[in-house]
């Protein structure tokens, strides 16, 4: 698989004046890899993809594609092809022109140039549609008209800055599968950058959390969502219900969190931090709320947690019970719906139970915005 | 009452309504088309003094536009010399002017659209107010600067440049900068103002693809900025055909300017017949001029996205799917042009399958 040109960022920082908007980033991207920058708007996500394609150059530190130093090496000189955000299509040119555009660059001949579009109009499922206008095109035809201008230049790595963004939620999600295949059948290196966890997880093959110009984790998509390193993972991919509270005791993998609200919880320490949390130590707890089973009345222990309603909602494959959560937020639960009769708990106390495999501790640190 | 006016009426209520479409009709009817269909028929009647006018010798006559192409009745020249040549020389001069402040105002105007910042507005205001001085003012500075005894004369001859001072008003150079110098804003702001719209994302994606800069420039940016610059160039054209002021102040004494001719009739010569068939021929020759201009640059341009296709097209056993695909009926650049390709009949050219 790795037969692909890998990216490495190495002690990457960009700053705009006073601003760092990227601080000493570090990543290996392996070649043919489908890569995710995930993160909210503003966390320098954008800036390192248009570090990687030339745009602008790394106030410190090096890009290397393939190995090769970047320093000096403009836009149109980089093995790289990007996809914006936009698209970009060029509204006056014939979809044929907008794919071959590149190869017009290199002076390729007309007939050769149709003959290519019309190969990666067969690709992108557009056979015939060479002759129309970009605006003539919805919004995912147009999507993949991009994709296949970015191909057509033959690229080794591809980026696209949030390309999917634009689309409404059910094509959003078929693109997803589309570009993830079209990914595997190309074998090139994808650079994705996407503030929409749903995108990173379900495409990617590594995915870097980022925040406010730090890259948190970088891992593959399960592992940042069950053994986050930091509160910000954490809380930023997926939905995550969180416990402060401080170490009270370490035990081996585990450690016993003296939460502010729920009593002593035990929780597993995510694998970056193990041997790193000490007692006493602020600490933050993070379970799932499909994590969560109804348990019987008047249970306790360090896996229950016990707590009002506030109220209830039927999601159709889930009910979901909000309670009283800490700090004004609610603590969100989620039942699965296999057909079972669910009563209506509003105003009670309810005690929940979670597997302590389930619960993941990390050092208290800073949680996304919601 | 036609829907759009219906519609313009709910909007505005009657009374505005009726206020508005009033001033609009006056302004287009009373100011620009009844004066100019009065000039029109002034250009077809003989010079009367007051008297005779609509006596039985005020009869249409074209002896006004035939002034102009064979000069005086009796005279000794087969056609008039003098006032064509000044026709033409005018006509020649102000394509010149505006090839000039296009090529001047298109880096301008796409720096001033693509870059931010305050220092564009200060950029644009120093455009701006050299305009608020009047026209006339304008072109006696430039007299000033390019005179004899002026600022350019004396610090190259004191520079060594020249050992004699040059005539700029002579050489017309003082007349061509003057002209170009009194447009360029009207050459600047339609440009500017399309560029501006520029998605920059194209021009980094064109870039991005490997594009060279003049090929940005010429595949992305003029193609989009081509509404602009042709109004651009309309504009300037039109004025600097039609100018007064410059060519009286800054054209040198061998170089007269067409509407300095149509003045003369109108005020020295009191021949306002005469003076109105001029303006008549100025007028529609400008008009026809921008419109064949216009429509020869639309055809190269497509052409040129397209001429590569063209060739292809004449050779029937090199087309591949692509040109088989299009139906019989089907209209648009490809099928236009090559259809119109002269002495090529077009089934046979492109190899269409009977279908």
């Amino acid at each position: 698989m790795s037969a692909g040109v890998g990216v490495d960022l190495e002690n990457l920082w960009i700053r705009f004046g006073d601003f760092v908007a990227v601080r000493d980033a570090n990543v290996n991207i392996n070649g043919g890899d489908f890569f995710s920058f995930l993160g909210p708007s503003g966390c320098g996500k954008t800036t390192i993809l248009r570090a990687v394609s030339g745009f602008l150059e790394p106030s410190d530190g090096r890009v290397l594609i393939g190995g090769n130093n970047m320093k000096g090496i403009g836009p149109n000189k980089r093995p790289t092809a990007l996809i914006f955000q936009n698209l970009a299509l060029f509204p006056l040119m014939k979809i044929w022109e907008n794919i071959t555009f590149s190869m017009e660059i290199r002076g390729a001949s007309a007939k050769e140039r149709r003959k290519r579009a019309d190969e990666l109009l067969d690709m992108i499922a557009l056979p015939g549609q060479g002759d129309k206008l970009p605006s003539e095109l919805s919004g995912g035809q147009r999507q993949r008209v991009a994709i296949a201008r970015a191909l057509c230049a033959e690229p080794d790595v591809l980026l696209l800055d949030e390309p999917l963004s634009a689309l409404d939620l059910k094509l959003r999600q078929h693109m997803r599968t589309e570009l993830r295949e079209i990914q595997q059948r190309v074998g090139i290196t994808f650079i994705y950058i996407t503030h929409d966890q749903g995108e990173a997880l379900t495409m990617s093959d590594n995915i870097a959390v980022m925040k406010a110009g730090v890259i948190d984790q970088i891992a593959d998509g399960k592992t940042i969502y069950n053994d986050p390193s930091t509160a910000f993972a954490a809380s930023f991919v997926g939905e995550n219900n969180v416990f402060r509270g401080k170490v009270k005791r370490v035990m081996g993998n585990e450690a016993l969190i003296e939460t502010n609200r729920s009593g002593d919880l035990v929780a597993r320490i995510s694998s970056a931090n193990q041997g790193r949390m000490k007692e006493g130590e602020d600490a933050m707890m993070f379970i799932r709320p499909e994590a969560f089973t109804l348990a019987p009345e008047g249970a306790s222990g360090d896996h229950f947690v016990t707590a009002k309603v506030n109220h209830e909602e039927f999601e159709g494959n889930a009910f979901n019970i909000f309670m009283e959560g800490e700090g004004g937020k609610e603590l969100k639960v989620s039942i699965p719906n296999l057909g079972q009769s669910f009563e209506d708990h509003t105003g009670q106390n309810i005690t929940l139970e979670y597997e302590t495999n389930n619960a993941v501790c990390v050092p208290a640190g800073e949680l996304a915005a919601e | 009452m036609p829907r759009f006016l219906k519609e313009f009426f709910t909007r505005n209520g009657v009374g505005i309504g009726s206020l508005m479409l009033g001033l609009v009709l006056f302004w287009t009817i009373g100011l620009i088309i009844l004066p100019q269909l009065s000039m029109l028929d002034f250009s077809f009647r003989p010079n009367l003094p007051p008297p005779e006018v609509g006596g039985p010798k005020d009869v249409y006559t074209l002896e006004n536009y035939k002034y102009l192409i064979f000069g005086p009745e009796g005279g000794g020249q087969a056609f008039n010399a003098v006032d064509l040549k000044v026709f033409f020389r005018t006509l020649v001069a102000a394509v010149c002017v505006t090839v000039f402040n296009l090529i001047l105002c298109y880096p301008i105007a796409y720096y001033l659209a693509q870059s931010k910042g305050n220092h564009i507005r200060i950029f644009a205001l120093m455009l701006i107010i050299p305009y608020w001085i009047n026209e006339i003012l304008r072109a006696f500075a430039l007299r000033i600067i390019f005179g004899e005894t002026g600022v350019l004369n004396t610090l190259l001859v004191g520079s060594g440049v020249f050992d004699t001072p040059f005539d700029f008003i002579r050489n017309d150079i003082a007349l061509y900068a003057g002209l170009g110098y009194a447009y360029i804003l009207l050459m600047i702001f339609p440009i500017y103002n399309v560029i501006e719209s520029l998605d920059r994302n194209q021009i980094e994606a064109a870039r991005d693809m490997g594009a060279s800069w003049p090929m940005i420039h010429r595949r992305v940016v003029i193609p989009y900025a081509k509404p602009g610059i042709s109004s651009g160039c309309t504009m300037v054209f039109m004025l600097s055909a039609g100018a007064l002021a410059a060519p009286q102040i800054l054209g040198g004494p061998s170089s007269l300017w067409f509407t300095q001719l149509i003045t003369n009739h109108f005020t020295n010569n009191s021949d306002w017949p005469q003076g109105a068939a001029y303006a008549v021929v100025l007028l529609v020759t400008c008009i026809l001029l921008v419109l064949a201009i216009m429509r020869l640059f639309k055809v190269i341009w497509e052409i040129s996205a397209n001429e590569e296709l063209l060739l292809h097209a004449a050779e029937p056993l090199v087309l591949p799917g692509d040109l088989l695909r299009l139906s019989p009926g089907a209209t648009g650049d490809h099928v236009g042009h090559c259809l119109q390709l002269p002495g090529l009949p077009a089934d046979d050219a492109l190899g269409m399958p009977d279908l």
